[in-house]
């Protein structure tokens, strides 16, 4: 069972938390074209990378989204840092 | 009559007996013992039958590494299937049956089909009862396999409590590595807490009997105990940690006794220090599963813990240098010891219902008990779940800890360290951090392992009948990987899960292939170390504790009411009222709506406030339907999509002001409309300008419906005339806010009323008064269910799918239209969603006089193999219609009203006319009636 640092609550249980989207997604401008394969493309494509990853997260109990930086392989968190706060 | 209690010594309380049975016979044993341990000092040799061909068995190990003793126990009005004796503790009173044999272990019906062996090896049913279908088998093979049989009653109260803790350190094992371990790291501060799963602390010193530090083991482990909480430090015993999980968690389970749920501690821990020890494993050679034949350090365990000598004329074959010691405590207690070197010549256990005599090579030699021992195993277990690697020692023939995971460390036996003196010292280094004296050892292995080719029957795996020519049969039909020998002969797969069979397999398997141990590998270690019940893994999750059901204001007023109470969408919620039956009631209801007026406890509709600069946009956004236009004090009909194009939510929004929203969404979406709205807020918009909040708790709804409607509002004296059907006003009521929307789910003129919880109960009297003094009264959802269907008003859920999407709804126009983005937007406009066979909402009709269609019914092409052509979503008993309604998502639906289909179900087909999903007052004149 991990333990996931919200940046507003702290560490938390990881029951607590949704997987909300790989982070740097950035949704097309469908008031123009935008063909099948781009939508499919951000609709199913993850990234599913080994080792270092960058999710967003949200807490459930006090509905913050977050991007967590955390490794797919050893499972170990390397930091958290509220949506408002993230460069990318 | 081989196994005897000796004079003294052991943990046992000899002043106290304690009285039990097995298999319908009487015997004495004493506080201390085991179920094993008290059966073996009466002289009983057969404890169990093996699994497979129903061989007789007594105990192979002590503890947890025991395989074959496994018996349901009863003890008062509890009863246990498949308690290894080993392991369970002796209460007087105790009643227990060897598992899997019939009428007792020492006579089994079943014994006989260890005649069969020779065509019943690995893979037999899987070739076996291949044709002409495996299900033909099933339930026959079922019936046979499994071990003890459950009690159906179940065991009141057997419920664990859950304890979620922390420590600085824990130390898995009271033996004399983790007493030493736990005593250094307390007296430097640490907060250490120390579990050992016997009752007792001390581990293996008790077999070896030999002094620590120059005191007796016994002196020695209470001047430990003494120390470590003098220091702070924690003591579980009786505590088994069964897993290691992510981010230092370990899962304890606590012993409470028999038939009780063992407690569940979730200890989250900075670090660990494994000091598990090490089993025996066993030797193979020739039926080596004879009872009487068991390990080494099981022998000394039952000695030096019970005070139990297992045999009279006890042979010992162990080929590492702890056998001199083994045999030295073995004939101070009063045995004759007979020494055999495994390694020199071939071994074979003589006898037929236990083991009468041993051959060595030529010689044969009368022996009650064989002793064996093929090396040490350190229990590596939770260094595996932990992710910890391993390393394999030629010196010490064994798989040790290798590459550390985060935070753990091992000592004594668990890391290979198997002399006394040196596990004590390195326990010490390693828990305060010092630097550790260069590895040594006194430890002699000459490494003795399976030989395939080898005479008789070698037994690996004791309790599923593993046999080493089953291996040797894998092996040629090509299943070598560690992890297919396993599932292919279930070699590891018993109730010890390996703890005996692994080491022996995978050698095994080695020695066929020419290949060394290490190059084949072990299977891999999960959780749980030992069997744990189902109890643990759900503990308090459960029930009302995991799922707690939302509460009503009123629903005090609703049972006062007679109202029957039913679960909806995690609410609980009136279903019908009164004490008719329930067809009769829903019915009545609905009748009553339609003619009259019925009052509705809707407090469970969302309420979920959107404000801010950027409100307007981003319900736009969120919604399939144009919001932007919507005017404030007006209210509109909307869908919510998911970015794949299909129905999420549908429900009304209400426009407060330019600013301000309230998204009423259906009763069982709120939570998860909230968070897709606070998803799209943070993610993807500026979240400083928008603003969402639920107050749906914080809103008590009550909705009037039906044509007196409008004259229960006047006789409320509440303000109808100004709220045209799909707007809203805000009026007072009883001193108190009160907002009323026109908006109508059951196609009749309504009124939904939302006051602040607390006024609640003031309103629902004053409209039920008003309601019944016209004819009407409260209805339930039910009705609520059939009114909304005669109109063809979804339930999304209900009379959606996964893939419904808007147009196949009917909600063409912001499809079509809608120029801004909104969620779900580009998926409306692929292949699929444009396919002429999708499937569409619309109603059906029965034939005359034909009962309702049962929901979920298909309709299906004809001729000869019927394909499903969609599904029955709603169907009801119209009351006010006189005949059956449904509606149904059929393929191509919108285009083929009028057209006849035939409903299959559960074999039966019937036919009925697709029609309009609306089947009541197509018009709509009732609705502004």
């Amino acid at each position: 069972m991990q333990l996931f640092p919200c940046p507003f609550c702290g560490d938390r249980d990881e029951r607590e938390f949704h997987f909300a989207a790989e982070a740097g997604k950035s949704r097309p401008d469908t008031t123009g074209a935008v063909s099948d394969a781009e939508w499919a493309t951000y609709l199913y494509a993850q990234r599913n990378d080994k080792g270092p990853v960058r999710e967003v997260w949200v807490h459930l109990t006090c509905a913050e989204l977050f991007v967590l930086e955390r490794d797919s392989v050893t499972m170990a968190v390397l930091r958290a840092t509220p949506l408002r706060q993230d460069p990318a | 009559m081989t196994g005897r209690r000796i004079e003294a010594g052991g943990l046992i309380d000899r002043a106290a007996r304690l009285n039990f049975s097995f298999d319908g016979r009487n015997y004495t044993g004493h506080p201390g013992d085991t179920l094993a341990s008290a059966l073996l000092a009466n002289g009983v040799r057969i404890l169990g039958r093996s699994f497979k061909y129903h061989r007789p068995r007594g105990p192979w190990g002590a503890w947890f590494d025991d395989p074959n003793a496994m018996m349901n126990v009863r003890l008062g009005r509890d009863e246990l299937p498949n308690c290894p004796a080993t392991t369970t503790a002796l209460v007087n009173g105790m009643s227990a049956r060897a598992v899997n044999a019939w009428p007792s272990a020492a006579h089994d019906i079943k014994g006989g089909l260890d005649l069969f062996h020779r065509w019943l090896g690995a893979g037999f049913y899987y070739k076996t009862f291949m044709w002409p279908n495996w299900h033909l088998f099933e339930p026959s093979i079922r019936k046979m396999a499994g071990l003890g049989a459950l009690e159906m009653s179940g065991i009141e109260g057997h419920v664990t409590d859950r304890v979620d803790d922390v420590c600085d350190l824990l130390v898995v094992g009271g033996g004399a590595a983790g007493l030493s371990a736990a005593r250094a790291a307390a007296e430097a501060g640490q907060g250490v807490l120390l579990v050992e799963d016997h009752p007792e602390l001390g581990g293996g010193l008790y077999r070896r009997g030999t002094p620590v530090d120059g005191q007796p083991p016994v002196a020695w482990v209470a001047e430990q105990r003494h120390a470590i909480e003098a220091a702070g430090g924690r003591i579980l015993t009786g505590t088994t940690a069964y897993g290691v999980y992510d981010h230092g968690l370990v899962a304890l389970s606590e012993d409470r006794g028999f038939a009780k749920a063992p407690r569940l501690w979730r200890m989250r821990v900075r670090r660990a220090i494994l000091a598990a020890g090490a089993t025996d494993r066993p030797l193979t050679f020739a039926n080596n599963d004879l009872p009487g034949i068991m390990a080494v350090e099981a022998g000394l365990e039952f000695l030096g813990r019970h005070g139990v000598l297992v045999g009279q004329k006890i042979a010992l074959a162990s080929n590492t240098s702890f056998g001199d010691l083994a045999a030295e405590r073995l004939e101070a207690a009063g045995a004759t010891v007979r020494r055999y070197d495994p390694t020199a010549r071939p071994l074979q256990g003589i006898g037929r219902k236990g083991l009468e005599a041993v051959r060595h090579g030529r010689y044969r030699y009368d022996a009650d008990v064989l002793l064996a021992s093929a090396g040490w195993t350190p229990l590596v277990h939770l260094w595996r779940h932990a992710g910890g690697k391993l390393r394999w020692s030629d010196a010490l023939s064994a798989f040790l800890p290798g590459d550390p995971p985060e935070g753990m460390a091992a000592v004594g036996a668990a890391n290979g360290t198997f002399d006394l003196d040196h596990a004590v010292e390195e326990a010490g280094c390693v828990a305060t951090g010092t630097p550790l004296p260069q590895p040594r050892t006194r430890y002699h292995i000459a490494p003795h392992w399976p030989e395939p080719g080898g005479e008789g029957r070698q037994w690996i795996d004791f309790q599923h009948d593993v046999t080493l020519k089953d291996v040797e049969q894998a092996a040629r039909e090509n299943y070598t990987s560690v992890e297919h020998l396993k599932r292919y002969t279930t070699l590891g797969m018993a109730s010890d899960q390996g703890k005996t069979s692994n080491m022996a397999g995978l050698a095994a398997m080695a020695a066929i292939q020419g290949r060394p141990i290490p190059e084949v590998g072990t299977t891999t270690f999960r959780p749980p170390f030992v069997p744990v019940p189902m109890e643990l893994y759900h503990g308090t999750n459960r029930g009302q504790q995991f799922h707690p059901l939302k509460r009503l204001a009123l629903e005090p007023q609703h049972r006062a009411a007679g109202a029957a109470l039913g679960e909806y969408g995690g609410w609980l919620r009136p279903a019908w009222y009164g004490e008719n039956p329930m067809t009769q009631a829903i019915r009545d209801e609905a009748l009553m709506a339609r003619q009259t007026v019925g009052v509705l406890d809707a407090s469970p509709l969302g309420k979920i406030e959107v404000m801010g600069p950027d409100a307007e946009a981003f319900v736009n956004f969120i919604y399939y339907n144009t919001i932007r236009t919507l005017k404030p004090g007006r209210i509109r009909y909307g869908l919510m999509l998911t970015e794949g194009g299909v129905v999420y939510d549908d429900g009304v929004i209400a426009r407060v002001a330019a600013d301000h929203f309230v998204i009423s969404c259906s009763s069982s979406h709120v939570d998860g409309v909230t968070a897709l709205l606070e998803s799209w807020r943070q993610d993807g918009n500026d979240p400083d300008r928008i603003f969402v909040h639920d107050c749906t708790a914080h809103w008590a709804t009550i909705t009037v419906t039906g044509p007196e409607a409008r004259r229960v509002m006047r006789a409320l004296d509440l303000p109808v005339q100004d709220v045209p059907h799909m707007s809203f006003c805000d009026a007072i009521f009883a001193g108190r806010p009160l907002r009323i929307a026109r908006v109508s789910f059951t196609g009749d003129t309504s009124y939904e009323m939302s006051v602040p919880t607390g006024s609640a109960l003031a309103l629902w009297q004053a409209v039920k008064e008003a309601a019944e003094g016209r004819g009407g009264g409260p209805i339930g959802v039910e009705a609520l269910s059939v009114l909304r269907a005669e109109k063809g008003y979804i339930m999304v859920g209900k009379d959606t799918d996964g893939e419904t999407m808007p147009h196949d709804l009917g909600f063409t126009g912001p499809r079509e239209k809608k120029k801004a983005a909104f969620v779900g937007d580009r998926s409306l406009h692929t292949a699929t969603a444009n396919a002429s066979d999708r499937r569409q909402l619309v109603g059906l009709a029965v034939e005359e006089g034909a009962p309702a269609l049962p929901t979920g019914a298909h309709i299906v092409t004809g001729g000869e193999r019927p394909a499903s052509q969609g599904y029955v979503t709603s169907s009801y008993d119209s009351p006010i219609l006189g005949r059956p309604i449904a509606m149904a998502l059929i393929a191509g639906g919108h285009a083929r009203l009028g057209e006849e289909v035939t409903i299959w179900h559960m074999d039966e087909t019937r036919s009925a006319t697709i029609t309009a999903a609306c089947a009541f007052d197509r018009q709509g004149a009732r609705l502004d009636a």
